[in-house]
């Protein structure tokens, strides 16, 4: 089963949640952290990398040979990747988004394609084993981060418990970490910008037809805004996490939730079990 | 020679906009005969990214051989540079006054680009 941890906001406590989930498990189990603009499950998980590998999208190389200087190659592209001066196109490959098009428009056949780094691939293993963590890791100026999501979901086996740190938001890179996961856990923050972008997320996963269910980091600090939330929309919490001062400490430290308050490590231990029930159920 | 110069008003009299690549707009002010044109730059102002490449080349279209902005991204500089077009600092201030500076020699030149790319 593949558990996808996302959520609107930012700093909500994805990380803390898919981390809790891969270590509260007595089973194997594959930690994806596909938040590859700041991936942090590791500062967390502490893996033995055993292997890297570079993430590469394909760029256009101007022949400047064949190239007629016309244009229609910048005019096409919408990501202003490639500029025309009347001259052969000038190409800026951390703009490009390897869609292809210039290469289809190009009257004289004078573009080609090269592989561009924007990004790597970590391969590890935490929990002396039982913990296969894989992390993707977008270099700073690029802007793709789907590409690089792919390839850390490409190192998932279908079968098995994995979990997905998905990054913030609700555009294109959380489509692409929640895509193919059975269940999604949204985490939030009992504030009204925690509720403000939860109601986004579910509107996506929604979209998405996914089943999920919410988190509630902090619960007993804040308004009472998203279990109300919750309520009106039929909405199941999973967990709601108390705020501790010992939770703070210990994360300041590189501790997990389950190190911090250790009475969530049988909550968090069933919850796989629980969504499974209830996927089943339906 | 023209000289482009990045605003968002459209006259002499405009304050230079403090962006390059999202300006509205820039002053083309022709150094022979006195005469200025306006050249929109406002497809830009949204642009998810590239705007600076993109500005570089309305600039370009517009026949100026220098610009007169307060900065330049790496992508705009390297369009600017590789059709020779010169690029100079602005001071806080209208378009007239800056290129009066310019005229007067006042203000300089940058051979790289003076700020990090943006989006």
């Amino acid at each position: 089963m593949r558990i996808a941890v996302a959520s609107g906001k930012g700093g909500t406590g994805k990380t803390t949640v898919a981390v809790a989930l891969a270590m509260a498990s007595s089973e194997p189990v594959v930690y994806a952290d596909c938040d590859v603009e700041e991936p942090n499950g590791s500062i967390f998980l502490r893996p033995e990398v055993y292997k890297t590998e570079k993430v590469l999208v394909e760029v256009p190389v101007i022949n400047e040979e064949k190239c007629t200087s016309c244009g229609k190659c910048a005019r096409f592209c919408r990501f202003n990747a490639l500029v025309s001066l009347g001259t052969p196109p000038l190409v800026f490959p951390e703009l490009c988004h390897s869609c292809g098009g210039c290469a289809i428009v190009c009257p004289a056949d004078a573009i080609s394609w090269t592989g561009n780094t924007i990004g790597e691939i970590s391969l590890g293993k935490a929990d002396g084993g039982r913990v296969s963590v894989v992390q993707g890791k977008l270099n700073v100026g690029s802007v793709l981060a789907p590409p690089v999501i792919r390839q850390v979901k490409s190192h998932i086996p279908h079968d098995g418990f994995s979990v997905i740190d998905c990054p913030p938001g609700t555009s294109c890179p959380v489509i692409e970490a929640i895509g193919e996961s059975d269940y999604v856990l949204l985490v939030t923050e009992p504030t009204p910008f925690g509720l403000h972008d939860l109601k986004l997320a579910v509107n996506t996963v929604r979209e998405l037809g996914l089943p999920f269910s919410v988190v509630i980091n902090r619960f007993d600090e804040g308004d009472r805004g998203v279990e109300e939330y919750c309520s009106q929309e039929n909405i199941h919490i999973m967990v709601k996490i108390p705020h501790r001062r010992a939770m703070a400490e210990t994360y300041s430290r590189g501790g997990t939730l389950l190190d911090g308050i250790p009475e969530m490590r049988e909550v968090f231990k069933d919850i796989p079990r629980i969504i499974e029930r209830g996927i089943e159920e339906k | 020679m023209k000289i482009a110069v990045p605003t968002s008003g459209k006259t002499l009299e405009s304050q230079v906009d403090n962006r390059f690549g999202r300006a509205s707009g820039f002053v083309v002010f022709n150094t022979e005969d006195g005469t200025f044109v306006y050249a929109d730059n406002s497809q830009n102002l949204n642009a998810a990214q590239g705007a600076g490449t993109q500005a570089s080349q309305n600039v370009a279209g517009t026949g100026a051989g220098v610009v007169i902005a307060p900065s330049y991204g790496p992508n705009a500089f390297k369009v600017l540079n590789s059709v020779g077009i010169k690029t100079f600092i602005s001071a806080p201030g209208t378009v007239k006054e800056n290129i009066d500076n310019y005229i007067a020699g006042k203000l300089s030149e940058t051979d790289a680009a003076n700020v990090e790319g943006h989006w």
